[in-house]
């Protein structure tokens, strides 16, 4: 009983539970759903398409994990997504030859340093200036859309480049490329910030940032640092969002996927006080999300009502999480049997 | 002291430097609370003269009017945003519940409610979704953000529920609403939607500044936990604001359905952006505790201006005014910053 105590009173047993019950319903609706068959030399399913599916929203979540453990946030990552994709597509579009390496690997280096540019810009009026990062970011969240249309003339911009639709609908050793990518970036931030020193200079910086700078950490680098990264992942989603329809269209790509963004990491877990972050929380927090979207079309529930659906379930998990109802489910376990396991929505 | 006994009685340059202070001591306190909305002020003055001497017929009665009428429901949003924001927190469900309230009152006129029954009904869903994110916030301690995140996707889901297709409004409550226009001098013509957008502005301003509620969303705004300590009801008024908000929210959207007479669940997308951008052009610090209501209605007028001086000037494609409201922004809260660290 102890022990499941325990369980139940880890940050992530309610999303996890979410998770499950998403997956379980899903395949109970579609029997195939869970199954994982290899097709055309590569594997193919349910499981795969979720992988694949939260590859775009891993990155942004990701990105977005560093920021608010500095007790920030980060507005513009899908106006971000959709300047990179603009200047991209745009240089591919206009290049000779399309289909080239060479092209994409330059145009993709050109959005980069572009996204480099926007996230010194947020980095700056965060660390420098002090501006309330809401409100920082909150211009080019604004402003950026304007951007992306500017540097496609209005147009939604179309290429057809076999190496540029390679990133995300191809597959390497099996998997979906796209997936390997976010996963190598995951990998990648995880290794950096859990075996370096990296991690706990940033949740120092979140939980207090004068006393950290009083340490002798270098608050205003690191705050800088973690904008940066954030929008050279949101470049790097750009891409895979602009690859999965072959173009690029300011209005629509990666719309509200701050908002999801944000939920993600609020599900995994972390404070948007700043502080202590867990990129696995993030990881799950992604994975709901994205298995909610999609079996919400396989479950059959009418496609009105899936925004409707994905409230009730944000706003339970929430709820689930929050200290009054954690502190009352502990007071009712202390006195009697353990709680029955509510099921989310 | 000793210094201050000096200077008066080095009476030779005396009178001069006694006399000279105090109106320069008292501007900077005037300066200090109201600088930001002086600055609005200067630059909705600036963007007028300038579209006054580029255009011709840019200062007519018929642009002012419909300056007020096309954002009407925008103030009434920006109003009750004003209130959430001096408090601290921030609403992000207002476009989706301008929305949800547009839909609601068209589905209830297509199922023959009416009028007297369905206007209420469709500002009091404003009211009640705007309660449930007071509740969420403040007994469940869910971080505004979050909590009114989860009651945009509830009021957007409720939307493609209730109307997934465009639904037309023809109550003749409505229409009349939609039609009436009172003119007062020539060409300059007030509609009913204006009249209602100003009293919510006019009753707001009281609130805020003559009543105990208004001091204490400003006291908790300055300092939750003082506010407290001082046995200010918190908790009340932290759920109220919102319910406010949503309520000018639900409101919004009844406007909303005079002006466009049909209600579509993908109405005010990105609605609370430019809420949020007017409160913060208006001058109200986005750590709560200082701004004003008036500040919010001349910030939704500035926005209104770039988008009218955009279609003036013909040439320039509708982008530039994202990247125009997104300059300003930039401006304003960098001035502000600056305002700020003078101040400490």
């Amino acid at each position: 009983m102890t022990g499941l105590a325990q369980l139940t009173r880890h940050r992530l047993f309610w999303p996890i539970v979410a998770l499950f019950v998403l997956l379980l319903a899903s395949t109970l609706k579609h029997h195939t759903f869970i199954e994982v068959t290899i097709r055309d030399g590569h594997l193919y399913g349910g499981p795969i398409d979720i992988l694949r599916r939260s590859s775009i929203l891993l990155l942004v979540a990701l990105g977005m994990t560093l920021v608010i453990a500095t007790r920030g946030i980060d507005l513009s990552v899908g106006a971000v997504m959709a300047i990179a994709g603009a200047v991209t597509l745009s240089q591919i579009a206009d290049s000779p030859d399309p289909g080239s390496l060479t092209t994409v690997a330059l145009a993709m280096a050109t959005g980069l340093a572009v996204c480099l540019v926007i996230g010194v810009f947020n980095g700056f009026l965060v660390a420098v200036l002090g501006i309330q990062p809401i409100i920082a970011t909150l211009v080019l969240m604004t402003a950026g859309r304007g951007i992306a249309m500017l540097i496609t003339g209005g147009q939604i911009t179309t290429v057809t480049s076999a190496p540029y639709k390679a990133l995300a609908s191809g597959f390497w050793l099996g998997l979906p490329i796209a997936a390997l990518i976010a996963g190598f970036f995951f990998a990648v931030v995880a290794v950096v910030t859990r075996r370096t020193a990296l991690g706990v200079l940033i949740e120092s910086v979140g939980i207090n940032p004068v006393a950290s700078r009083l340490a002798g950490v270098r608050a205003r680098t690191i705050i800088w640092t973690v904008y940066v990264l954030c929008a050279l992942f949101a470049c790097i989603a750009g891409f895979l969002q602009s690859s999965n329809i072959m173009a690029a269209d300011s209005n629509n790509a990666g719309l509200f996927i701050e908002l999801d963004a944000i939920l993600a990491v609020v599900i995994g877990g972390t404070s948007l006080a700043g502080g202590k972050f867990s990129l696995t929380g993030t990881l799950v927090g992604v994975l709901v999300i994205t298995t909610l979207t999609l079996s919400i079309t396989v479950i059959g529930i009418p496609v009105n009502a899936v925004s409707l659906f994905k409230a009730l379930v944000v706003i339970v998990v929430c709820l689930l999480q929050s200290p009054v109802v954690q502190h009352k489910l502990r007071a009712r376990r202390r006195k009697a049997a353990p709680v029955p396991v509510e099921v989310p929505a | 002291m000793a210094t201050d006994q000096m200077t008066v009685q080095a009476s030779g340059k005396g009178p001069q430097p006694t006399v000279k202070p105090a109106p320069r001591r008292s501007l900077p306190v005037l300066d200090r609370r109201y600088l930001p909305v002086l600055g609005t002020f200067v630059v909705l003055v600036l963007m007028l003269v300038i579209g006054g001497t580029r255009y011709e017929n840019f200062l007519s009665g018929r642009v002012m009017a419909n300056l007020f009428i096309n954002n009407s429901f925008l103030i009434v949003v920006a109003v009750g945003m004003t209130f959430v924001i001096l408090t601290g927190g921030i609403d992000l469900s207002v476009g989706a519940v301008v929305a949800l309230s547009t839909c609601i009152s068209a589905w209830m006129f297509l199922h023959g409610w009416d009028a007297i029954i369905t206007i209420p009904a469709s500002i009091l869903v404003g009211t009640l979704i705007g309660w449930i994110v007071g509740v969420m916030v403040h007994v469940f301690e869910i971080q505004p953000f979050i909590a009114t995140l989860a009651a945009m996707f509830l009021a957007r889901g409720l939307c493609y529920v209730v109307a997934p297709e465009s639904i037309p409004i023809t109550d003749a409550t409505i229409v009349k609403l939609s039609e009436t226009r009172w003119e007062i001098v020539d060409n300059f013509a007030v509609t009913p939607s204006g009249v209602i957008a100003l009293s919510v502005v006019l009753v707001a301003f009281v609130t805020l500044h003559y009543t105990r509620f208004g001091r204490t969303v400003y006291a908790i705004g300055g300092n939750e936990q003082s506010a407290r300590l001082m046995g200010l009801p918190v908790a009340r008024t932290k759920v109220l604001v919102y319910v406010i908000s949503g309520t000018c929210a639900g409101l919004g959207g009844l406007l909303f359905a005079v002006f466009a007479r049909s209600g579509y669940s993908l109405t005010g997308v990105g609605m609370e952006l430019d809420a949020i951008a007017a409160v913060v052009i208006g001058g109200t610090l986005l750590t709560g505790g200082s701004g004003f209501v008036l500040g919010s209605v001349l910030g939704v007028l500035v926005l209104g201006l770039i988008q009218t001086i955009i279609t003036f000037e013909g040439t320039l494609s509708s982008w530039w005014t994202k990247i125009v409201i997104g300059a300003l922004l930039l401006v304003f809260v960098i001035l502000q910053r600056l305002l700020v660290v003078r101040r400490r």
